[in-house]
């Protein structure tokens, strides 16, 4: 297995995906936190859908958090598009026969994939940490924003919860890329339905069948992100997501495992 | 033997990609696997790889079924349909990836680099390679495992003359080695030139197996017969039609479609008609004649 997962990892670092993924996600990181701090109070808001956040609430001790929260389910679109292309390229450049030659447990290769990207996605989270808090705290200033209850130990808490829910939420984007990698065996199909459906069609599922919202997949994986809202809690997008990733997985293990490598 | 197939059969749908096929490859020899494009070469090299689930039948690679690929894979090369690598990734980068995987030496990398003839591009990227050099690393990735069966299929596409004599000097020297070498290609003339044994396959089924030297022999071979003096060879062509054998002039000698042991009768014929032959050999047909005659295959 850990053969399997260095081997994938080789393949992440390459400079085209690693760098250009790394420089996304800085870049998202910077502008979300950028809109935060310096959009602060704005009537035309500065939050997610248009929710105004102000100079009193960043002073608390989730402020320098609000960036880092509202790039998450961008993390978890960045996750998403590497999951999928990173599985299905495989099928297209006919890679996998190579792959299953050298190893032939598929279960192996299907897990050391998963385990070396959770790898990649771990460390998309931690860049995307550090980037919104540094530049909270460079903006801060200028936002007239009081940091001294971002260091405090309540705010340190917050931050831990933060980084592991929105490492869930980025995962879960990633998982679900992964399974329609090998569902569809083509990166572009495979995106552009992942994107397509967390983006669009759950938005326009949600605002014309009401209450559906709750129960599909890319809605509560961006909830656990958020830590839960009031209207949907953090458990249950918990418990769906898990629901919704098991089956696929299992549906695409049982195919990856009896599917004839003919390419 | 390193590989034993026995009633392998491939269904899609309503058509047989490979039906009962049986054969044998023995250890330590070069097998060529030949027949027309759509035969089941591929379909066949991927059941032997644990690729491909075969609708029925069995096979043994190495002393070990098919059904539990780990425990011989680990002991076989192989290149399959061309080489396929990651395009954004070095050569090197790309044996490294598949030496991880196998958990083979990374010192293996630059090795198989030099004896394939890409130490000097080891480093620039997979997008960047002629055919020829992207058929070279398929090689070297084949080499990895340093490999007791080698599958190669179509080693020397892409190849110019001089990579297609080194390809075969490798095969060679592999063999020698106690490797055992199964390997399709088109070039049938080069197949015949290393491989003491063959498989062919026609429309999914296996229609010799065996040595290429018997296939070639149990084809109808010409006597090839030359009389001392160019002046003769009309008078020795009748002598033939005279014993009921076809003959064609062929420059200054006869090409006699008569079996091999018509020759010591031929030459009692033409001496006792004072004729001198200066040469009486057989011309045995070449593998691609027998390749087009056994297939049906059109030139």
């Amino acid at each position: 297995m850990i053969n399997v997962v260095i081997a994938e990892l080789r393949k992440l670092r390459r400079p085209t995906l690693l760098l250009s993924t790394l420089l996304t996600v800085t870049l998202l990181s910077g502008l979300f936190t950028s809109i935060v701090f310096l959009r602060v109070g704005s009537k035309g808001g500065n939050g997610r859908r248009g929710e105004t956040i102000t100079a009193a609430e960043l002073s608390h001790a989730t402020g320098f958090l609000y960036g880092f929260k509202l790039v998450g389910t961008l993390l978890g679109l960045v996750a998403l598009c590497v999951f999928a292309s990173q599985t299905a390229q495989e099928y297209t450049y006919g890679t996998l026969r190579n792959l299953l030659v050298r190893q032939p447990s598929r279960m192996k290769i299907l897990a050391g994939k998963f385990i070396s990207m959770k790898l990649f996605a771990i460390l998309m989270v931690l860049l995307a940490g550090v980037v919104t808090i540094s530049l909270s705290y460079a903006l801060a200033g200028h936002a007239k924003v009081n940091t001294s209850a971002w260091s405090s130990g309540t705010a340190m808490h917050l931050l831990a919860q933060s980084s592991l829910n929105i490492f869930l939420q980025t995962l879960s984007y990633g998982l679900f890329g992964m399974i329609l990698g090998i569902l569809f065996r083509s990166p572009i199909s495979a995106i552009a339905t992942g994107v397509i459906w967390s983006l669009i069609l759950e938005t326009i599922l949600g605002a014309v069948l009401s209450g559906t919202a709750k129960w599909l997949p890319a809605a509560n994986f961006s909830n656990i992100g958020e830590g839960g809202t009031l209207d949907v809690s953090y458990k249950h997008s918990l418990l769906i997501s898990v629901i919704y990733l098991t089956v696929g997985s299992a549906l695409v293990s049982f195919l990856f495992k009896r599917r004839d490598v003919a390419n | 033997m390193a590989i034993e197939v026995s009633g392998l059969t491939k269904i899609y749908g309503d058509r047989a990609a490979l039906s009962n096929a049986t054969f044998t490859v023995p250890a330590g020899t070069i097998c060529g696997f030949v027949g027309p494009n759509g035969s089941g070469k591929t379909t066949t090299i991927r059941m032997l790889l644990g690729l491909i689930t075969p609708t029925s039948g069995s096979a043994k690679v190495l002393g070990e079924s098919i059904s539990e690929p780990e425990k011989y894979l680990p002991r076989v090369g192989a290149m399959i349909e061309g080489p396929a690598f990651y395009p954004a990734l070095s050569g090197a980068e790309n044996l490294k990836v598949l030496a991880n995987l196998g958990g083979f030496p990374q010192s293996r990398v630059a090795e198989l680099l030099a004896k394939v003839g890409l130490g000097d591009r080891g480093n620039s990227k997979f997008k960047t390679y002629s055919l020829g050099m992207k058929q070279r690393l398929g090689i070297a990735a084949a080499l990895l495992p340093n490999p007791e069966l080698l599958i190669l299929d179509e080693p020397t596409n892409g190849l110019d003359p001089s990579g297609i004599h080194e390809v075969r000097e490798l095969i060679r020297d592999l063999a020698r080695s106690g490797t055992t070498v199964f390997v399709s290609s088109h070039l049938l003339s080069e197949l015949e030139m290393i491989c003491e044994s063959l498989v062919m396959l026609r429309e999914g089924k296996v229609i010799f197996s065996g040595l290429t030297q018997d296939l070639l022999t149990a084809q109808r071979p010409l006597i090839l017969a030359k009389p001392e003096y160019e002046i003769d060879l009309i008078k020795l062509k009748a002598l033939v039609e005279g014993a009921g054998y076809k003959v064609k002039v062929s420059g200054n000698q006869l090409e006699i479609d008569a079996p091999i042991d018509w020759a010591p009768n031929l030459n009692r014929l033409a001496f006792e008609s004072g004729i001198t032959l200066s040469s009486i050999s057989p011309l045995l047909p070449s593998l691609e004649e027998t390749f087009f005659e056994m297939t049906g295959d059109d030139k």
